[in-house]
């Protein structure tokens, strides 16, 4: 089958068009690639043939490579210079389009090549793009071009890093390559990674017309031209000596090293800056071969794109179930998150009807959608009539009555058993029985509040993240009575509203917040051991996590976690471990440090709600010990918790699928995107090692540290998670 | 074999600017001026000197293309000694030393010329780039970061305030000024004069004796943006140094060495040298140690090279009657009394290089001639000179006076 096909027009313009057959979206494989070196040779060969135009038979030009190229070329390459050679390949057919039959020795130009970006082009279509003579764009506000590869744990070794830094230089290139922007037509222009922006009607006669006009110069790339000088200097000249200098400290800073990819793609930029265009591209190429057999870089594919893609098409909605045919959405409680979730259902299109008993809390709740999208109009993300039909949208009553009509409603009031129950007996009353009840409580069992609903198989838990409008994850919790029509249309929500969905079973705090919560515990728990609290900050930077867990707690509230200690010591009784850390909670809370919402907690704040700096009090009330431990150990201390308690969710059934168990905790809570997830970081390690780590930090921590046993199961049958 | 320090001369420094009384002359000129003097001053034969060794930090333009030899040829020494250009960053000049040292020692030739020159307002700092710092592999693997920020790393992470190196640098401002109001430092400076006989300059130009400490309370911290704004350099220091939540930016053009021009140069020899030029050795040297450490703390290296001097001489902290730490940033010479517990008296009595200037590759030599000279004017016998090296090293020579 082919993906591309080739026309030659009457002007002498040929043609080579991309649309693979049976697919939304051109993805490029390897017979794609041979198609079109082939198309290229033969358009470079034929004498009548006057210039080249690429384009695109679909509505975008692509989404970039299939990753099973990289998959199967890591599989079929024994050693990292197998891969290098199948890079360069892809370089080789690459670069016959940027020289199209020309010789940069003799300066002789070839043949002009124009590329007709319809639409998104990203990854190996920008690569493509750039290889050629001229950029032209449709403006066409859905797409986006540019080179996402570092989103997902590589970076861009086709050409792209090596090109767009010659173009650019090092600082204009360096938002693109190091952190994946992808701009629009317009703004791609003014950031010069496009040549043209033209109409989209016009977009291929422009193509053809530039084409024909192209003179030598045009054609001959600025760096295969004599005397190129890269803008912006390269590492020895005094101005790039300090732009490379400063680009080392913002990646390491920004990234705290734990991105080898990163790493790699500065690396190439600077070697290559001091190499011929071609010895820079093998550069290149030797750079990206280290990065994809890099475990790192591995996982961080499979988790953060193959698998959450997987999940988001459905892996785990049960099958054989009717789609979910929704136009209004019942959210009660205007809160931060029943406010959020109006919002991003009322962005979906759904109609949307939110009720909270409290007017005053309505009204606060409106005022905070509106400045939400007050803001993103003014950061030009949104039209004013679209923030407007969104607000339209959305009805706004203190009557729960207003959710007669409604087939889904979603319960986002105060975290209070009483409170909810006497809520879902109400609206149980008000809709009809086939409506679906969802409650968004982030810590109390599904099966105890389903007891207060009607029809408990059409009860589920909706767990968003805040904020709502930011957070892709959304765990589904399923009760045992929960029926599977009801989580498929649980999923099919959270699909609508363009959320990542796992499906979990039911159990105290689900999953994420079963994993978040020993996290900050643990943290908080140093502070009572008498660690520095600086250095649990910043020994949760260095294993990755976006917050420390002293700034979480701040965040998150000390009265919410120890209204959580309060609530789980009446409900465990006996069960319940004391520990260190309700201490320091119950302590700082006892005197009226509360965190952020009270303008104090572990840190200090201005009376605007700045934070300043951790509180100097906190060593008044546990003076940090004189034997501070290693950064190691704190570091271990901080990730072990999460990866024990999420292969305890695994153990007890609350999580079925470890994908789900990555994706989660890399989109829920921010778990170490580096690794992959709790369940990859474990593989990358190695079962043995893991067990060691856990039993070693057990003799010194205490038992939470134990292995759980299907670790030990694991290491018995020689299994791996993936 | 043992090896003596036979004398010992610098030129004043002058300000490393393009108003610098020694702008207007090369590196070579100025170096070859020194070496001159030198031999005219021990009036040696110069057929026994077996090398050069010239320290100098940043070797591109006409600091470049191995200086020493270029020195040699332009000056009155013989065209038989070869020259050997050498760059430990701001040790360069002890270093020098230290190689001439050992070499004698190790019976590979009995007489050498041994210093440096610096002229920063010529060949400015960080000319001659340095992978260490862009190399991305190298940077980022292992926190590199620019010197400054490294000094107020010592600072934050030892505990000196703002004003502990405030009061630091005005002391060494008026220290700088006795030894030069009392002519401390005659016995080795020689006023440089050019070569239709105008004076060039006389004395040390970048002193400010009546910097107070409001004068230098008003001055803004010059790592401060680079560290915690653009591009983040603090971040950086936190990934080595993660119990500390931030970084405090104490050290300012008032608190930290001067950018002057300015050269020195010893000549060491054999006991068996001293004899055959009729000259009576000033002092010996007792050991030399060098030592590398964390690159990003990066200026800590005088303690372990000083440890590692000690040890090879069997001696104690307490044997030693006189310090010259070389004062790149008021935290170095802070940390380094802090850290033996020694007494401020016995350390830098004359000032030094935030009042006076540091020029790089000569520094090295200018302290080990001010500890001499020092050594001899109190009558003391143990002296050590140590600096703190860029990349995260250190250099000690400790002499005897005799």
């Amino acid at each position: 089958m082919a993906d591309f096909y080739f026309d030659i027009d009457q002007s002498g313009v040929a043609t080579i068009t991309w649309d693979c057959p049976d697919k939304f979206m051109n993805l490029m494989s390897w017979e794609g690639f041979n198609e079109l070196d082939t198309f290229m040779n033969q358009a470079i060969s034929d004498p009548t043939v006057k210039g080249i135009v690429l384009a695109s038979g679909k509505d975008t030009f692509t989404g970039g490579m299939d990753l099973k190229v990289l998959g199967s070329m890591k599989q079929n390459s024994s050693t990292d210079l197998d891969v290098f050679n199948g890079i360069m390949t892809i370089h080789r057919i690459l670069r016959n389009i940027e020289l199209a039959g020309g010789d940069p020795k003799t300066g002789k130009a070839g043949k002009p090549v124009a590329i007709a970006l319809n639409g998104t082009s990203v990854g190996i279509g920008y690569e493509i793009a750039i290889s050629t003579h001229r950029i032209i764009c449709a403006d066409n506000p859905k797409a986006s071009i540019g080179l996402p590869e570092i989103l997902v744990g590589i970076f861009p070794g086709g050409g792209g890093t090596t090109r767009l830094a010659r173009r650019l230089g090092i600082l204009a290139a360096a938002p693109f390559i190091l952190k994946g922007k992808t701009p629009k037509p317009k703004d791609a222009l003014d950031a010069g990674l496009v040549d043209e922006v033209v109409s989209p009607e016009l977009l291929i006669s422009r193509a053809k017309e530039w084409v024909l006009n192209a003179t030598s110069d045009d054609i001959i790339k600025p760096w295969d031209k004599k005397g190129f000088k890269i803008p912006g200097g390269s590492p020895y000249d005094r101005q790039g000596f300090l732009s490379f200098a400063g680009a080392s400290a913002l990646i390491a800073g920004e990234t705290q090293c734990l991105y080898p990819a990163a790493q790699a793609a500065i690396s190439t930029i600077y070697e290559g800056m001091m190499l011929p265009f071609d010895q820079a591209i093998r550069n290149e190429a030797k750079w990206f071969a280290k990065i994809l057999v890099n475990p790192s870089s591995s996982a961080m594919i499979n988790t953060l794109f193959v698998n959450k893609k997987l999940l988001e098409k459905g892996h785990r909605r049960p099958k054989d179930t009717p789609k979910l045919n929704l136009h209004g959405l019942g959210v009660i409680g205007a809160g931060m998150m029943g406010s959020g979730i109006a919002q991003v259902a009322a962005q979906s299109g759904l109609s949307v009807f939110l009720v909270d008993k409290d007017e005053m809390a309505l009204e606060k709740g409106k005022g905070k959608i509106q400045s939400i999208l007050e803001r993103d109009v003014a950061r030009g993300r949104m039209s004013t009539e679209k923030a407007q039909s969104i607000i339209e949208r959305i009805s706004f009553s203190t009557d729960l009555s207003a959710l007669r009509d409604c087939k889904f409603v979603i319960e986002a009031v105060f975290e209070d058993p009483d409170i909810k129950a006497e809520i879902f007996r109400q609206v149980s009353d008000i809709v009809s029985e086939d409506c679906l009840i969802a409650s968004n409580t982030s810590t109390l069992p599904i099966s105890d509040l389903s007891k207060s609903v009607s029809k408990p198989e059409r009860f589920v838990g909706i767990h968003f993240f805040s904020p709502v409008q930011r957070m892709a994850l959304v765990e589904i919790i399923k009760n045992r009575q929960t029926n599977d029509e009801t989580v498929s249309q649980a999923f099919d929500l959270v699909r609508k509203l363009r959320k990542t969905p796992i499906v979990v079973n039911d159990s105290r705090f689900f999953y994420a917040n079963r994993c978040i919560i020993p996290y900050v515990n643990e943290g908080v728990s140093m502070v009572g051991e008498g660690y520095h609290p600086a250095l649990i900050e910043n020994a949760a930077k260095q294993i990755g996590m976006p917050l420390g867990p002293l700034q979480l707690i701040d965040e998150t509230s000390l009265e919410l976690a120890v209204h959580i200690a309060t609530a789980s010591r009446e409900a465990l009784g006996d069960d319940y471990m004391e520990n260190d850390a309700d201490r320091v909670v119950f302590k700082l809370a006892g005197i009226g440090r509360l965190g952020r919402k009270s303008n104090a907690g572990f840190y200090e704040y201005d009376s605007k709600g700045k934070r300043l700096g951790l509180w100097e009090g906190i060593g008044n009330l546990f003076p940090p010990s004189s034997d501070q431990p290693s950064v190691t150990t704190v570091k271990d201390r901080l990730l072990l918790i999460q990866v024990v308690e999420a292969i305890k969710t695994l153990q007890e059934d609350v999580l079925v699928d470890v994908r789900e168990g990555d994706v989660g905790a890399i989109f829920g809570w921010g778990f170490a995107p580096w690794s992959g997830g709790p369940f990859s970081w474990v593989d990358t390690q190695g079962i043995d090692q893991t067990i060691t780590l856990c039993s070693s930090l057990e003799n010194q921590f205490g038992k939470r540290f134990e292995p759980p046993a299907l670790l030990q199961e694991m290491k018995l049958d020689k299994r791996t998670f993936y | 074999m043992e090896a003596f320090i036979y004398d010992s001369v610098r030129t004043p420094r002058g300000k490393g600017k393009k108003d610098g009384s020694l702008h207007e002359i090369t590196s070579v000129w100025l170096s070859s001026f020194i070496l001159n003097k030198l031999l005219e001053r021990a009036d040696i034969d110069p057929k026994t000197i077996d090398d050069l060794i010239w320290g100098n930090v940043t070797q591109v333009g006409e600091q470049g293309g191995c200086l020493a030899r270029s020195a040699v040829l332009y000056s009155n020494l013989d065209d038989n000694i070869p020259g050997l250009a050498i760059n430990r960053f701001c040790a360069s000049g002890l270093e020098a030393v230290n190689l001439a040292a050992n070499q004698i020692r190790g019976n590979a030739g009995t007489g050498y010329i041994a210093g440096g020159v610096e002229m920063l307002g010529r060949v400015p700092m960080g000319s001659d780039g340095a992978a260490m710092l862009v190399d991305p592999t190298i940077a980022m693997n292992h926190s590199i970061i620019p010197q400054g920020v490294s000094a107020d790393l010592i600072a934050t992470k030892y505990g000196f305030s703002r004003l502990d190196c405030d009061q630091y640098a005005v002391e060494s401002q008026r220290r700088a000024e006795i030894a030069w109001k009392e002519k401390r430092f005659d016995k080795s400076v020689i006023p440089v004069v050019d070569d239709i006989g105008a004076t060039l300059l006389e004395m040390d130009e970048h002193l400010r004796p009546d910097t107070d400490l409001a004068a230098l309370e008003g001055l803004d911290p010059s790592f401060k943006q680079m560290g915690e704004v653009m591009p983040g350099f603090d971040k950086v220091a936190l990934l080595k140094y993660p119990e500390l939540e931030k970084i405090n930016h104490v050290h300012h053009a008032g608190n930290s060495s001067g950018i002057v021009d300015g050269a020195a140069a010893l000549l060491i020899g054999s006991r068996e040298f001293g004899e055959i030029n009729d000259l009576t050795p000033r002092a010996r040297i007792v050991t030399t140690a060098k030592s590398g450490s964390d690159p990003t703390i990066m200026l800590t290296g005088p303690i372990p090279a000083s440890e590692k001097a000690l040890k090879q001489a069997s001696l104690n902290i307490s044997d030693i009657d006189l310090f010259e730490v070389n004062e790149a940033f008021s935290s170095v010479p802070l940390r380094f009394i802090q850290h033996y517990d020694l007494d401020p008296e016995m350390v830098n009595v004359n000032g030094g290089a935030i009042a006076m200037g540091h020029p790089l590759g000569a520094t090295g030599a200018i302290i080990l001639g001010t500890l001499l000279d020092e050594l001899e004017r109190t009558n003391k016998t143990l002296g050590l000179a140590t600096l703190c090296v860029a990349g995260g090293m250190g250099v000690t020579t400790i002499i005897e006076n005799l």
